[in-house]
């Protein structure tokens, strides 16, 4: 095994232990990074990656365990500690400030001054200054672009530039391709390159396995919070990743059920969603059936699912629910019709959080309950208290309010929004994100029972062990079109990440 | 409920403390005029706080009460129209302004800031332009039933009290009872939510709109009758203030999906409380905005200072670890 042993180790993290209350994060875990080293951090959602690298970034501060730099053992207490160290970031979500310019972005909070008592900030240095750092890495736009001119790769680079400013001998880079273009992914990995040579670490966090193949030094997996295992230059492979990451059996999770029933119930033809006019998607889904949608970050699935739903209306396209052809233009003829969605955010778009678990039960089927356009508060419980002891919300009142919730008991609300309607079309996105093991399971269990009532199920999910364990059926979406269906015989990991990707099915 | 009874003691405090320095406080006359005042400014102060439920706000109410006050004079006294048909036509025009704004706001996703601040601009010019810059007035007699409205009394209690009590309680069955109260606190609150649960959110904030200044109009023709006189360049000035700081004073938060009816008459009666005692206990009449601006910025600060020491003493609910025995079990 070439390890970190053969290189000196810059970045050591040793036994971190971090809880939070009711869920231990992180148990015990290592990561070593040598000088110059590209070291890949993967496991699936929940595994820890972010909550490790947040105690890297002095975000998090470790209940155990203890990080050395340079040998040194070292606190990180805030976000300036990291900086102060060179550990850099650059996020899944840009922290860029779109209103600046690029040399206000990669110099801020730290603008060089003329002096005197103003604090005048001198422009013209940090001109010439971050300009240096963006022809470092092959940039050739002026340091004057307003940032909101630029594209997300340039904008990444433009954090990456700020890193280089800060001295960083560290950069982690967080799901740094999730929005990229292939182009633009080859790009960047040529940059990580680039910086390998130049003696700078990186600690690259992604879904997407082949990138990790490409430039990865080493991987180390996380599983459940806790170290799963590493693998050397030469084992960088993909099956070999999957094992470590997935490790244990979920099949118990996830249960069979009848099955398709009637072909055809929901059928989409060619619907046109306005973020990407220029795509179109068809589809159908059988009663009783649960299609998966797999795909990339932002290869179209929620926007799809907002379409279906009236809450961003299709431009063009024929929805027909068991028959009818069905005209969407807002969310309130999707849920006449039975169309209904547990959106990706639940507590931006899922639930208002201030208010109760009653009235957000009754939300919206609201007008069912109100007589003469007034409500009957006796109706409202009666229907929320049945759906919150159907779905085992565990909660000490139905007059609770949703903030008050953990995850999974937020989720089962919002899908107790629902079943107190009469559901034909269940769209769920994402519906298990961020929600522990065994919420996860009861939701799994409860879309199967629904399925077996008849009710037609789009699932989208980014966890392929759940698109895999859950789904009938899955239809790959890649920048958005769909690049095919698998039939539940031809379920792999790698089938998907080739159709999710742009490639045939190998 | 825990809001307004935070500012129902304060009420009292103030009443108490004013009465024990001043008995004069509850003589008979002093209690009519407040009572007087009260109604005419609670009535456009509920549909100040409807809109501020929604997350809006509404800058332009007094300079509507001017255009709506001198385009009155002109069709009472100018064209002789009966005061039926002219108060309609005020109503209707009034709320046809809040139909407008609320479009802007809702449809066209301008900010309500902006939308009646222009329209605050824009009226005041418009009644200053109609009138010639000259005060107007109803005179000294005629329009009874209108004046009645305004200064007249049923027994001891003063009409503009009345219909405060009856717009309050038919406000308050809209605001609490109703699916529209229901669905203003949903968008108010958090907008998307309430779209991705089939609420047409636009066409909430736009009859929000609608009533509020359905409300203003009524106001409007009691402030008119009340003064009885419109000077163009001032009539109605910053009542629109009075107005927020009532809404907020009673529980309305500017962030929207907060607020109750009864928080915001009770915040219309401090207000006035306050402006009486200014002048019952002798404290110079200069000072009586500054009075004014410290006791709305008392109650503001308490309320905020004791919500953020509640937050801190609560504990996060724990995510349940990991299993569900019940569920797992199935």
């Amino acid at each position: 095994m070439e390890t970190s042993a053969s290189r000196a180790s810059l970045l050591e993290l040793k036994g971190i232990t971090k809880r939070f209350p009711g869920v231990l994060a992180l148990s015990n875990v290592s990561l070593s990074v040598g000088q110059a080293e590209v070291v890949a951090l993967i496991g699936e959602n929940g595994a820890g990656k972010s909550t490790l690298m947040k105690t890297l970034g002095g975000v998090h501060q470790p209940d155990e365990g203890e990080i050395f730099f340079d040998g040194k053992p070292v606190t990180i207490a805030k976000v300036a500690d990291a900086i102060g160290l060179g550990i850099g970031f650059v996020h899944q979500e840009l922290n860029v400030l779109d209103n600046l310019d690029v040399a206000s972005n990669v110099y801020l909070g730290r603008e060089p001054l003329v002096g005197g008592p103003m604090r005048l900030v001198n422009q013209r240095r940090m001109w010439t200054e971050s300009e240096t750092y963006l022809k470092r890495l092959g940039l050739t736009i002026s340091p004057k672009t307003p940032v909101r001119e630029l594209s997300i790769a340039q904008q990444q680079m433009v954090e990456i530039a700020k890193a280089l400013s800060q001295n960083a001998r560290v950069i982690i880079m967080d799901e740094p391709t999730s929005s990229l273009t292939l182009a633009e992914t080859d790009r960047l990995l040529a940059t990580i390159k680039d910086l390998r040579n130049s003696d700078v670490s990186v600690i690259y966090i992604s879904h997407r396995l082949g990138e990790i193949e490409q430039i990865a030094d080493r991987a180390v997996a996380l599983r459940d919070g806790q170290n799963a295992g590493e693998l050397a230059r030469a084992d960088v492979k993909h099956e070999k990743m999957v094992a470590l990451m997935v490790g244990r059996k979920l099949e118990d999770l996830f249960v069979q059920g009848k099955g398709p029933q009637e072909r055809g119930y929901f059928q989409v033809e060619g619907l046109r969603t306005p973020y990407r006019p220029h795509h179109r998607i068809s589809f159908d889904v059988a009663s009783g059936e649960i299609l998966g949608f797999a795909g990339l970050v932002g290869a179209g699935r929620s926007e799809m699912a907002q379409a279906i739903f009236g809450v961003e209306p299709p431009l063009e396209g024929t929805v027909r629910l068991g028959g009818q052809e069905l005209k969407i233009a807002s969310a309130r003829e999707a849920i006449d019709a039975g169309i209904y969605l547990v959106p990706e955010d639940r507590r931006q778009t899922g639930l208002i959080t201030s208010m109760t678990i009653r009235e957000n039960i009754t939300l919206p089927g609201l007008e069912r309950y109100s007589p003469g356009m007034m409500i009957s508060r006796a109706q409202e419980e009666e229907v929320s208290k049945r759906e919150v002891e159907a779905l085992r919300v565990k909660t000490p009142s139905i007059e609770t309010r949703a903030m008050n919730l953990s995850g999974g008991n937020q989720q089962k609300v919002v899908l107790g929004k629902w079943l107190s309607l009469q559901p034909k079309l269940m769209i769920f996105d994402e519906p298990t994100r961020g929600i522990d093991v065994g919420a996860k399971a009861e939701i799994y269990r409860l879309m199967r029972e629904l399925a077996d009532r008849g009710v037609a199920i789009i699932m989208i999910s980014s966890d392929m062990e759940e698109v895999l364990g859950v789904s009938d059926r899955i239809a790959v979406m890649h920048e958005g079109d769909i690049t095919g269906f698998l039939p539940r015989a031809q379920f792999s990991e790698k089938a998907i990440m080739s159709l999710a990707t742009g490639r045939k099915v190998p | 409920m825990k809001k307004e009874l935070g500012i129902t003691i304060l009420l009292v405090a103030l009443c108490a403390i004013t009465t024990a320095l001043n008995p004069r406080f509850l003589g008979q006359a002093n209690l009519e005029n407040m009572a007087r005042l009260i109604g005419m400014y609670g009535i456009f102060s509920i549909g100040m706080g409807l809109v501020i439920i929604t997350g809006g706000i509404d800058l332009s109410i007094g300079s509507i009460f001017a255009l709506q006050g001198v385009i009155l004079v002109i069709m009472l006294r100018g064209w002789n129209f009966p005061w039926p048909i002219a108060v309609l036509a005020s109503v209707i025009g009034v709320m046809l302004l809040g139909a407008m704004h609320g479009w802007f706001i809702s449809k066209i996703r301008m900010q309500p800031f902006i939308v009646t601040l222009c329209g605050l601009l824009f009226y005041r010019g418009m009644a200053r332009f109609i009138a010639n810059d000259e005060t107007k007035g109803f005179g000294s007699t005629g329009f009874d039933e209108l004046r009645q409205l305004a200064t007249g009394s049923i027994g001891p209690v003063p009409m503009p009290f009345v219909l405060l009590i009856l717009i309050g309680i038919i406000a308050y069955i809209l605001l609490h009872r109703s699916v529209f109260g229901r669905y203003l606190y949903a968008v108010g609150r958090n907008e998307d939510a309430a779209r991705y649960s089939g609420i047409n959110s636009q066409m909430i904030i736009l009859g929000t709109y609608v009533v509020e200044m359905l409300l203003v109009a009524i106001g409007g023709i009691l402030v008119a009758f009340y003064t009885n006189s419109i000077s163009p360049a001032n009539h109605g000035s910053s009542y629109e203030l009075y107005a927020i700081a009532a809404a907020v004073l009673g529980g309305c938060s500017l962030r929207g999906g907060e607020g109750s009816i009864l928080g915001i008459v009770i915040g219309t009666a401090l207000l006035q409380v306050l402006q009486n005692l200014v002048n019952l206990l002798g404290i110079p009449s200069s000072l009586n905005f500054a009075v004014m601006g410290a006791v709305i910025f008392l109650g503001v600060l308490v309320d905020q200072v004791s919500g953020q020491r509640k937050k801190k003493q609560q504990v996060p609910t724990p995510a349940p670890i990991a299993s569900t025995p019940t569920a797992m079990a199935n």
